[in-house]
């Protein structure tokens, strides 16, 4: 007998269909996992399953929770069985908690609410459930409020109140896409155990080929609102009998094609683009009270490395390890407390403003979130621009130039220059950010997490546009991220971050094959990867 | 265009805006033709007189017909109050932009500054004002705007605060460009629905004042007409001539709900969240 039955769902939200024809059953005990890209509907399945449609949504078809029908099933039915027998897990843990409860009251409200606990009951329940899911009390007492956590940790909430009712069927949107690849690697081993030690069934969402891998047994693939692929995991994921499922996965473990990485000439290790001497970034904390100082946060400790050009550098660290921060300072966007950092020669900190200009434009960034990059009210023309201002005597005519030249070189027209932001798509607007930073025609391009938004097809496409640029322009990068696979694809050499310090550095293969610091070990043995899964995987025919 | 399209869909916009329009036709008319003379005093031929259909809101104790009043005292509340906003923004807004743009201790000192002005009860200290410095439009003015500095300041502050942390402004910043220039061109564009909103709502505030300023005395000086001072030369006279104080009573209560409404609408409208007008984002 199956735990969730799903046959023949469609569902459509006003009048555009979302859904069509899907089915999945989930058995106890088993993880099921839904892949697919952006608008593949696999997030829309999952709530369709809790009856959490938006307004409008319109569904034929019929959906069986312990032989229950939950199809069109009323409020009061649904609201016994969410919670109860059914929880879920957000990908975002930062807006799914409540900032104003303590997470002992939001991990105890269930218990209260499904199970008539007392306070005090439900409380010591509370307790061992976060000292299940790594919380333990005396470290994170029951009356932290979210903010006092970290992502991971909040997320580990989040997976304590949806298992605090033993549900037995768990669903996991996306769980740990906002995290880093160790936390992500705690969250899912979490999980697993869980899965194992209650005998529940979970229907894991997820984008990564290599996540779903590794958890789960049974694997549905979807594509626009429709399952192209459904099976065991192990048995899908090496036979690749659908050309889309193929296709995902040759996406997922994409390496650019590129020459081999430039041989440095002596005159150019002896002038590097970038030199960062001994900088350190320290942030004054908030006073203890009025007699003691707190100490300071070193974000960035006496950090020094070179950076030779046409060279594509990778630097790899856990959430706050400082990396970002090191970024902000190579570009001038922060200055550092001790040290100096030098570009093409010059230093950053003292070249007098009216020659900072000159100096600006060399270094170039391309953020994360493709959508939060561009100001909502720009056109593409004004936005892709705004670097030039940097060059203050070009005619109208030449500025419009020079950004249709940017946008061919990315692979957009001239006809992205009146549109606005909103009217691309996430890999559209990647390729904009880096039309933008291309505009002045810079040395060096600071990349932050350039590719981890993104969908895996549109990932392998801007990767080898990255990688195509940079050897038509002879770019230098420094490429930051915590997805080891897009580091290794992409750069010669890596610096590994942990706690605002370099701790080591060495062409990629070498540090990833060999990693030398517990930093880099962690980084490695955390990162999931699809061969290594489905090598270990015994289900495979 | 197509904004005003979406906005007619909304029905506090709606009624808002008639109401307003009306108010500002009102006065605008006024310039060019009452129905009367406005300090047409005539104490023998007309004197006192309720509605009728020759003065459609009746006539005072001097013979003056109200609505030509009324019309005429709505272009003094509309100036007073505009102004006043067009103070509390012009001077609140870039202090808020700077205090957020800097930080520190400029944010800090403003911020405080800002409480200071906070802490005083707007109107009382109106009347002090203009009882230091005299009476009249000019003095209301100033009195009402320097209240809404503050308003506009801690608003704009907490909208930019935000906004400096998203990426695109990281973005200009990588180009090279000042704080002030950023704070034009991104900045400010970014937050206009949240200051339309709150300028509605403080211009709808500001009549209000207006209008108690004059009541006491403090505001707009006679002849002129004013509604505040309307209500004032009535209260001697209530009990036989209720409608010299329902009527510039009503004109303050239907101006300022009207403006009230426009502002809700307007927020519903500008806000992108409610409006839908976006394609949805991300994963269906």
């Amino acid at each position: 007998m199956s735990l969730l039955d799903i046959e023949n769902l469609s569902l459509s939200i006003g009048d555009t269909p979302i859904l069509h024809d899907v089915s999945l059953t989930v058995g106890a005990g088993e993880i099921v996992g839904i892949v697919g890209e952006s608008g593949s509907g696999k997030s829309m399945t999952a709530l369709a399953a809790m009856q959490l449609l938006p307004e409008g949504s319109s569904t034929t078809g019929s959906i069986s929770f312990q032989n229950q029908q939950v199809q069109g099933a009323d409020d009061a039915l649904m609201q016994d069985l969410r919670g109860d027998d059914m929880a879920m897990i957000f990908q975002e843990p930062m807006t799914a908690l409540n900032p104003v409860q303590t997470i002992g009251d939001q991990v105890a409200e269930g218990m209260i609410l499904h199970e008539g606990l007392s306070k005090a009951d439900a409380e010591a329940r509370a307790k061992t459930l976060l000292e299940r899911v790594g919380l333990p009390s005396n470290r994170y007492p029951l009356s932290r409020y979210p903010h006092e956590l970290s992502g991971g940790q909040r997320q580990r909430v989040m997976i304590a109140m949806a298992c605090a009712q033993s549900p037995d069927l768990l669903i996991a949107d996306e769980p740990t896409t906002a995290l880093d690849v160790t936390l992500q690697a705690q969250i899912l081993r979490l999980l697993r155990d869980l899965v194992a030690e209650q005998g529940m069934g979970l229907i894991l969402i997820s984008h990564d080929l290599a996540v779903v891998a590794e958890m789960t047994d049974q694997l549905v693939v979807m594509r626009h609102g429709r399952v192209v692929e459904a099976g065991p995991t192990g048995k899908t994921l090496k036979a690749l009998a659908h050309p889309y499922t193929a296709q995902l996965a040759a996406a997922s473990s994409h390496i650019p094609k590129r020459t081999k990485p430039p041989v440095l000439t002596s005159e150019q290790t002896v002038n590097p683009l970038v030199q960062v001497k001994n900088v350190s970034r320290h942030y004054s904390q908030r006073r203890q009270s009025f007699f003691h100082k707190s100490p300071p946060v070193k974000a960035v400790n006496d950090v020094s490395f070179d950076l030779f050009p046409a060279q594509s550098m990778g630097l790899v660290g856990e959430s706050g390890c400082g990396k970002s921060t090191l970024a902000r300072l190579v570009l001038a966007l922060d200055a550092p407390t001790a040290g100096d950092i030098h570009l093409d020669g010059e230093s950053l900190l003292t070249t007098p403003p009216a020659q900072m200009p000159a100096l600006r434009r060399k270094m170039q960034i391309v953020f994360q979130d493709p959508f939060a990059s561009f100001n909502p009210r720009h056109t593409m023309e004004r936005a892709v621009a705004e670097p030039l201002y940097l060059e203050p005597n070009l005619s109208k005519a030449d500025r419009r130039d020079r950004v249709v030249a940017a946008l061919k070189e990315v692979g957009l027209t001239a006809s992205a220059l009146t549109k606005y932001p909103h009217e691309f798509s996430g890999g559209q607007r990647q390729r904009l950010a880096i039309a933008r930073a291309l505009i002045t025609r810079p040395q060096l391009i600071v990349a932050d997490e350039p590719v981890s938004a993104l969908d895996v097809s549109i990932r392998a496409q801007v990767m080898d546009l990255f990688t195509h640029l940079r050897e038509r322009l002879g770019l230098t990068y420094l490429f930051i991220s915590h997805d080891l696979g897009v580091v290794r694809a992409m750069c010669d050499e890596v610096l590994v971050m942990d706690g605002g310090k370099i701790v080591e550095r060495g062409p990629v293969d070498d540090i990833f094959d060999n990693p030398q610091s517990e930093a880099a070990q962690r980084l490695v043995e955390a990162t999931p990867d699809l061969e290594r899964a489905l090598a270990l995987r015994n289900d495979a025919a | 265009m197509s904004f005003l399209r979406t906005a007619l869909k909304n029905r506090s916009f709606t009624i808002g805006f008639a109401i307003t329009a009306l108010v500002v036709a009102m006065a605008a008319i006024s310039f060019v033709w009452t129905p009367y003379g406005v300090d047409d005093q005539r104490v023998m031929e007309v004197g006192l007189q309720k509605p009728s259909l020759t003065y459609w809101l009746g006539t005072d104790n001097l013979g003056r017909d109200l609505l030509s009043r009324i019309m005429v005292g709505a272009r003094n509340s509309i100036a007073v109050a505009l102004v006043a906003v067009i103070i509390g923004v012009g001077l609140g807004v870039p202090l808020g932009c700077w205090a957020a743009s800097r930080g520190g201790l400029v944010d800090e000192a403003l911020m405080r500054g800002n409480d200071v002005v906070f802490a005083f009860p707007a109107l009382l200290s109106a009347v002090m004002i203009t009882a230091t410095f005299g009476p009249g439009a000019i003095n209301a003015i100033i009195a009402i705007g320097i209240f809404n500095i503050p308003v506009f300041a801690r608003l704009s502050r907490g909208a930019a605060l935000a906004l400096w942390k998203r990426e695109f402004i990281m973005a200009a910043r990588a180009a090279g460009k000042s704080a002030p220039r950023i704070t034009v061109e991104h900045i400010i564009p970014n937050m206009s629905n949240l200051l339309i909103v709150q300028a509605t709502i403080a211009f709808a505030l500001g009549i209000i004042q207006e209008a108690g300023l004059a009541y006491v005395g403090l505001g707009t000086q006679p002849p002129f007409p004013s509604w505040g001072k309307m209500l004032n030369e009535a209260q001697t006279m209530m009990a036989f001539a209720p409608h010299l104080a329902i009527v510039p009573g009503l004109a303050i209560v239907i101006t300022v709900l009207g403006l009230n409404l426009l502002g809700d609408g307007l927020r519903d409208v500008l806000d992108p969240k409610l409006a839908n007008r976006r394609p949805a984002e991300g994963d269906a």
